[in-house]
């Protein structure tokens, strides 16, 4: 029975299979489908997507003002009734603190990426595309902001250009800038040379025409995958910077920030000093391991 | 050989020049005018007359790099602000103690990385691979002062085994390496080697799972050498990668532990730049900068020529 039935089993299975070759059809389902089937990944988006929700409704899911505090309810421990997580030093209710205080990390944590992602794959592809003495020029530059520690380059210029926002978000964005130029530059270099690319200049098309159809599309997945692991380090960064008294500055809720001023309260309610750094730690590793995520599933290397 | 380090060496001195063309350039990104940022505020009109021209803060700005860069070089930084003292004497100090804390970090965080590098590939895709994975993914993306934090709270505050702040009694000046001291060392260094810990795990596992896979490996196996044996061979060719790394990492740890210094009070330059930033010190800003890019440079020199030595196959281009 099983010898008769088996042998006409590979044809009757050819019409199943025909499909499933057209199914494999685009480039973005694949990566679709194979995020579909990476479990930590898309645990990873789902907490980063709520997180995101709630700082965006912060404003509604507050229950009391992040700025305003009763000195008479200073420190209340986690759990206590009216304050859920409690109150940090001020008496400020920890809860509308750290939902405010994720608007600010964010911003800070996205923004600067942002910046550098726009001038440095802009400064990068040119260098990969024009080579010769502007790849030169740009990549001599960007080899002294490699002689600088990230940490360091980043006090530095805060530090020189003194605490705020503003000055924060420029510290870091120039940090990030040169990295995105490195990354931009390599990919473009190596698809510059690719025959198809040759065979496009050949046949008359405009310098423009070939970045943006032929360059733009295979160059700008690595950065973009590159960038998503630079939130990650952003936040840290942006976090310290406001742990240093850089960046933010008080009253204004901000994790870095308040993981400093709830350092005094570290003896009296340890706890509740950990609240903002496991914000932190949680955001950044979500990144961190959605940017590998995105890397396998986009068979980026890295 | 020799003619490889004179190039090297000959290529590392532009970098350096420019490092300190952009350190120069941060007491001209202050807000104000410069020379509010070398003095203090309330200097009488005649000092800062005398600042002006001595800085020469009339000229355009090459002639004044070159006039800083000549001071420079005879170890001059300027004078702090906030202490009055010169900013030299300052970082001699904190540097050595710097130095010290990130190199106990850095070897803490190499024998941890190494080890589980190698079980991590050697166990790749089991538990133990997992695990270490997830630890040096962890290490990677923690805010270190964050789990300072965390380590002051469990070890000083709840069990009360090591102390959360400073360098012992008689601060750095009387630091000796008994418990008496090293017990102030022990948190902020484990706190520091989190993140070269994660760094050479990665490395580790990605260079021995890659030399295990090669022919020379199997042949060894074919031979039916020991594993241990194989092991040594298989570290002997992932040295010159991993020492890379590590050298590299303690560049970083220099001039990433601000962060902790500052959660734990360690008086070096960490701390240094913490005050200044704080008084809006900038000549100690300036100077502790430069010191620590120039070291960072010095140090990814060392790192070069280190592994062309170690590791003849990569080319002297």
């Amino acid at each position: 029975m099983n010898s008769i039935t088996s042998s006409p089993l590979p044809c009757a299975a050819r019409p199943d299979a025909a499909p499933s070759i057209e199914r494999s059809d685009s480039y973005w389902q694949g990566v679709a489908r194979r995020i579909g089937r990476d479990p930590v990944t898309l645990v990873c988006a789902a907490i980063l997507l709520l997180m995101l929700l709630a700082i965006l409704a912060a404003p509604w899911l507050s229950p009391h003002d992040p700025l305003q505090g009763s000195l008479l309810r200073r420190l209340q421990p986690v759990g206590s009734p009216g304050h859920l997580l409690g109150t940090d030093e001020l008496g400020r209710d920890m809860l509308s603190r750290l939902l405010h205080g994720g608007r600010l990390s964010w911003f800070l944590g996205i923004m600067p990426v942002l910046i550098a992602v726009v001038i440095g794959a802009s400064l990068g592809i040119l260098a990969g595309y024009a080579g010769g003495g502007t790849n030169m020029l740009i990549m001599r530059t960007t080899d002294v902001f490699y002689a600088f520690p990230s940490v360091l380059l980043a006090v530095a210029i805060s530090g020189a250009l003194g605490p705020g926002i503003t000055n924060a978000m420029l510290s870091l964005s120039l940090v990030f800038i040169p990295q995105v130029i490195r990354i931009a530059e390599s990919t473009t270099t190596s698809v510059r040379n690719l025959d198809y690319i040759e065979s496009a200049r050949a046949s008359g098309a405009s310098v423009l025409t070939i970045v943006r159809v032929h360059l733009l599309p295979n160059v700008l997945g690595p950065i973009f995958v590159y960038s998503t692991s630079l939130i990650s380090v952003a936040m840290i960064l942006a976090s310290g910077l406001s742990f240093l008294g850089l960046g933010t500055r008080p009253p204004d809720a901000e994790w870095g920030l308040m993981l400093n001023t709830l350092r005094t309260a570290i003896y009296n309610q340890p706890l509740l000093t950990m609240l903002p750094g496991l914000c932190i730690f949680v955001t950044s590793a979500c990144f961190n391991m959605l940017s590998d995520g995105l890397r396998s599933a986009m068979d980026v290397r890295s | 050989m020799l003619f490889y380090i004179l190039r090297r060496v000959l290529y590392a001195l532009p970098i350096a020049l420019a490092v300190s063309l952009i350190c120069f350039l941060l007491v001209h990104i202050a807000p104000g005018d410069p020379v509010n940022a070398i003095i203090s505020p309330d200097a009488p009109a005649e000092v800062v007359a005398q600042v002006r021209a001595e800085y020469g803060l009339d000229k355009p700005l090459p002639a004044q790099f070159v006039l800083w860069l000549g001071r420079v070089l005879q170890g001059d930084l300027g004078t702090s602000l906030s202490s009055g003292r010169p900013v030299v004497a300052e970082l001699v100090v904190a540097v050595k103690n710097t130095l010290m804390l990130s190199l106990v970090a850095a070897m803490i965080g190499f024998v941890a990385g190494t080890l589980l590098g190698i079980v991590a590939a050697i166990r790749r895709g089991r538990w133990p691979d997992k695990l270490a994975s997830a630890l040096a993914a962890g290490g990677v993306s923690l805010p270190h002062y964050w789990l300072g934090m965390v380590l002051v709270v469990v070890f000083s505050v709840t069990l009360n085994w090591l102390p959360a702040l400073g360098a012992g009694a008689g601060g750095s000046e009387a630091w000796a390496w008994d418990w008496e001291h090293v017990q102030f060392l022990v948190l902020p260094a484990i706190t520091l080697s989190v993140i070269p810990m994660g760094i050479v795990t990665r490395t580790v596992r990605g260079v021995v799972i890659e030399i295990l896979n090669q022919d020379f490996t199997v042949t060894l196996h074919g031979k039916g050498l020991q594993p241990l044996r194989i092991a040594l061979h298989v570290l002997k060719n992932a040295a010159p990668a991993v020492l890379a790394v590590m050298g590299l990492q303690l560049g970083y740890l220099m001039g990433g532990s601000i962060l902790v210094e500052t959660v734990f009070s360690w008086p070096g330059t960490g701390q240094l730049l913490n005050g200044a930033i704080f008084q809006r010190d900038i000549p100690v800003l300036q100077g502790t900068i430069l010191v620590l890019a120039l070291i960072f440079v010095l140090l990814n020199l060392v790192v070069d020529l280190m592994q062309t030595t170690l590791d003849p196959r990569i080319k002297r281009s």
